[in-house]
């Protein structure tokens, strides 16, 4: 004990218990909740610094420090001192191995606040259990031991903190006591860590010289350290923001968990907000449905609320009866999150066995509870370089980028905006096991605009109408294919047939609609985006709908396909060798491709993905484009 | 609060606990809520009442009874059953009661038989897949790494290396037939959150644990009260009358008290905040088995 040095000048709680128990209940009642991980590798002193936070703060009680102090001379690594290790490292197992092995939680209070720590394991094949500890995380203490500076896993534990999405980072250089209390070694190691952050991104971080053992700069300044003037950790701690503070000035969402529906007389909904807050009298928008009414009361078992904010759980009534259950979200009216079902998402991998890109998952974000399929990844992060790698699959704690798509569309936001509409787990639906996390960036059709307007004339009334079944007919095919050409022709047969159609010409769209884009793969996707959409658009109104793009690439023509009603997209394959079209080359494009004065054709620096297995193949160099055009128009009107 | 936007601690916790409550019922075929009517279950118990209002909690309370419980404890059930408006299921194991284990004789027995598998045999009785449960992470070492949703295997075992990762608020509900969950909605609340949210709202506990005169005595350094005239006294033994209160409850004959003369809410609290020893330490239950004796119960089936 003799070692031990204490400074307990933030926790002079204790003369207030003794006086006044009613004063210190009042103080205690008004704290506020910080929770914060810790991250480091084995010998940083994580543990220790944990078992010294919660020695200070009063909450290791007589009999644990007895048991402390005879495992300390049983098994401890500090000799005859206290190994504050011991008294975090739970599991019987991790006590015989060493080391921390999962992540626990461990609660400690000062005069301003309750702690919460999670304590994550520095250990490599262990990222699933940091990433699980952080995303609860308002703060990461990133440890370093001052002997080393920073290593690999330093790295790692910053990349992860950042990814998801920890704003407070404190850079704690411990065992400070044990280089002399060096300020060059710390100001070295900051300097190296200032531009490593900055390379992953991480705008700011508070760094500061500690001993958990010795216990410097932890509860007060140290004397051993003059030339540092931050703060000690815990004044930080007290001090730093939290994120419910700042889901409150965000607009108002809460996933609906469960509909509260005691007799025919009452009908609220009940959950936790996620983000903004809540008054009787605001207009709110039930998604995806798409209906709207008013807050009418907050209901809570102490009565009703004037407001409710981000991190409460409360039961809200509507002034109308509109459909709304367990998965909808309630949203500000004017301003309401989207809903879409295809994504692009980060995924940590969390199972030993590994990622299946076209295996179907259980996706669960907010309430919601979807299928999900995932593709292969677009690359893989390397944690320890944030190197991208390419991978086929992800397994065991591997980070990686992917699209994904679920089977119904989903109400969500951006995880960087939005934790709780962002965030999502994947369940495997054999072995029911939580097997990744993953962050949305963002959805892959953004004109998926959930608030639906709802209208009376309907999709079946349109085409009813016009007498015909709605329908795309998808040309696709190298330049000077004759895509333009048969699908003319094949317009035209279908007018004299008085059938209502419109033709969608990759030329003409480009002179309008498309005039901002580029040629660019990215722009290539945007365009054949707009156009799918256009295209939708048209088939909700009744209409056949010809189009004739050269659509290179296989994922965006199956992203168009995906769109459309089952069956109504007709992928036409203008099947004209590369030497033949830029035979005939009759816009002179393939002569400017060749000499250089035309970037990104298709054919020439540009990939064309053929159709794997399209509705319809049109050989043209075994059939004139007037019959091709009427083996068209007969496989769609038999 | 501290102002309009941040939540203070309390708040946080029980819109959490809450929060746990609700995905429960949303996604579980049968939960329970296991009620040993103690301030921890007095908690958990106010905050499923909070949690579905205006409409009674929709699952029943479970009291897996030893038969060895305080007599106060049983009064208090049986009226928080009335006033929720909740079924209250009382099990008790039938082998046990036949065999006549009891606290006396039989140790460690006792709490294996009559706790333990007495919670297994109501959980497959009344086929309950998920029950909830009032332990708290700052209890006990292996506690502060249990996930909020615990899977038992159809026999109702743990696996601490096989536990699901729990990310944000999001719970993972599924399971096999057969398997159930065991969840733990107060896992992040202290002792002293546990009191101080008592005393904030009013919740009514067992009158044990404020001080008062009880017939006491002292036995392997523990202090236990003879609650009935099954307690077998020594020869020539007489219970003395001292000012105790008990700081956790369990059957009485395990339960050590202290003494106390803390008669409100706020002694209670000023007196644990000064204590220097841990809640549990009353209890034999931990002392089993060394340091590994939870961790060991609960891979067996304990709570």
């Amino acid at each position: 004990m003799s070692d031990i040095i204490t400074n307990d000048s933030v926790y002079q709680t204790d003369s207030l218990i003794a006086e006044d128990i009613d004063a210190y209940l009042d103080v205690h009642q008004h704290k506020t909740m910080l929770r914060f991980i810790t991250c480091g590798s084995v010998d940083d002193g994580k543990s220790t610094l944990i078992g010294r936070l919660l020695y200070d703060s009063k909450m290791i009680f007589e009999d644990q420090l007895e048991a402390l102090q005879a495992d300390s001379k049983r098994v401890g690594t500090q000799g005859q001192e206290i190994d504050f290790a011991l008294l975090v490292d739970g599991l019987a197992a991790e006590r015989e191995q060493g080391i921390t092995i999962d992540v626990a939680y461990r609660f400690f209070a000062t005069e301003k606040r309750k702690f919460i720590v999670a304590d994550t394991p520095g250990h490599e094949q262990y990222t699933r259990n940091m990433v699980t500890g952080a995303s609860t995380a308002d703060l990461a203490v990133i440890l370093i031991d001052a002997r080393k500076g920073i290593l690999t896993q330093t790295r790692r534990h910053s990349y992860l903190a950042h990814l998801i999405g920890i704003r407070n980072i404190v850079l704690a250089v411990n065992k400070m006591d044990l280089v002399g209390y060096d300020q060059a070694i710390f100001d070295k190691i900051v300097a190296d860590y200032t531009e490593f952050a900055a390379s992953i991104g991480i705008a700011a971080f508070t760094p500061m010289p500690i001993s958990g053992f010795k216990g410097d700069n932890i509860t007060g300044p140290s004397e051993n350290t003059p030339w540092y003037a931050g703060p000690a950790l815990i004044e930080h701690l007290e001090t730093v923001e939290v994120n419910s503070a700042v889901d409150a000035d965000k607009p108002f969402r809460m996933p609906v968990q469960w509909v509260n529906r005691p007799n025919l007389d009452f009908r609220g909904f009940s959950g936790l907000i996620a983000t903004g807050t809540v008054k009787p009298g605001d207009a709110i928008r039930v998604l995806p449905s798409g209906k709207t009414s008013t807050i009418s009361r907050i209901v809570t078992m102490d009565g009703d609320l004037d407001q409710a904010v981000a991190g409460q759980s409360v039961t809200l009534c509507f002034a109308d009866e509109i459909d709304c259950s367990r998965g909808d979200v309630i949203a500000l009216a004017d301003n309401p999150p989207q809903a879409a079902d295809q994504f692009e998402a980060t995924i940590v991998w969390m199972a030993d066995e590994e990622m299946l890109p076209s295996r179907s998952y259980w996706l669960k974000i907010g309430t919601q509870m979807v299928t999900a399929t995932i593709q292969q990844p677009k690359y893989q992060v390397n944690v320890n370089t944030m190197e991208h790698l390419a991978a086929k699959t992800l397994d065991l704690n591997a980070i990686g980028v992917a699209n994904l798509s679920t089977d119904k569309q989903i109400v969500f936001e951006p995880y960087a905006q939005n934790r709780t509409l962002g965030g999502f787990i994947l369940i495997d639906k054999i072995s029911n096991a939580t097997v990744a996390a993953g962050m949305l960036h963002f959805s892959l059709r953004r004109a998926q605009n959930v608030h639906w307007q709802a209208t009376d004339v309907s999709r079946d009334f349109h085409a009813g109408l016009k007498n015909q079944k709605p329908a795309v007919l998808w040309f696709t095919g190298l330049s000077g294919a004759g895509k333009s050409t048969i699908a003319n022709l094949v317009e035209k047969k279908l007018a004299r047939m008085n059938r209502h159609t419109f033709l969608l010409d990759g030329d003409n769209v480009r002179h309008g609609l498309n005039k901002d884009l580029g040629f660019t793969d990215a722009d290539r996707v945007e365009n054949i985006r707009r156009v799918g959409e256009v295209a939708k658009l048209m088939t909700d109104a009744g209409l056949i709908v010809i189009t004739a793009f050269i659509s290179p690439f296989r994922s965006e023509r199956d992203m168009v396909r995906q769109m459309m009603q089952p069956g109504e997209f007709i992928e036409v394959h203008i099947d004209t060798p590369l030497a033949d079209a830029e035979a005939r080359d009759v816009k002179g494009l393939y002569k400017k491709a060749r000499s250089g004065q035309l970037k990104n054709f298709t054919g020439i620096d540009s990939p064309y993905e053929a159709p794997l297995d399209p509705e319809i193949r049109v050989d043209t160099v075994a059939m004139s484009a007037d019959e091709a055009a009427d083996a068209i128009v007969a496989r769609l009107i038999p | 609060m501290a102002d309009a936007k941040t939540l203070t601690h309390l708040e946080r916790l029980e819109a959490e606990s809450i929060h746990i409550l609700r995905e429960v019922v949303s996604e579980a075929e049968k939960p329970v809520m296991l009620y040993s009517v103690g301030k921890d279950s007095a908690v958990m118990l106010h905050l499923a009442r909070k949690a579905f209002y205006p409409s009674p909690p929709p699952f029943p309370l479970l009291h897996v009874d030893t038969t060895w419980k305080f007599q106060e404890m049983y009064k208090l059930r049986d009226r928080m059953a009335q006033e929720s408006g909740m079924e209250l299921l009382v099990y008790q194991n039938q082998e046990a009661k036949d065999r006549g284990i009891n606290p006396f004789d039989h140790g460690a027995l006792h709490t294996d038989m009559w706790k333990t598998e007495g919670l297994k045999q109501a959980l497959n009785l009344y086929g309950f897949d998920a029950a909830f449960g009032g332990a708290r992470r700052d209890e006990e070492k292996s506690r502060a790494k249990e996930r909020i949703f615990s899977f038992r295997t159809a026999s109702h075992g743990w696996d601490p290396k096989n536990q699901r990762p729990e990310l944000w608020n999001l719970y993972n509900a599924r399971k096999a037939k057969g398997e159930s969950i065991r969840i733990f909605p107060i896992s992040n609340w202290t002792e002293l959150d546990i009191w101080q949210y008592i005393h904030l709202n009013d919740i009514p506990i067992v009158p044990l644990y404020f001080s008062a005169k009880r017939p006491t005595v002292e036995r392997d350094g523990m202090l236990l009260m003879v609650d009935d005239d099954r307690f077998p006294l020594e020869p020539g033994e007489v219970p003395v009358e001292r000012s105790i209160r008990f700081r956790t409850l369990g059957c009485y004959p395990l339960t050590g008290a202290v003494e106390s003369e803390a008669a409100t809410l706020p002694e209670v609290i000023q007196e644990m905040l000064l204590t220097t020893t841990s809640e549990r330490q009353g209890r034999a239950i931990d002392k089993d088995a060394g340091g590994a004796g939870m961790e060991k119960k609960k891979q067996e089936g304990y709570f």
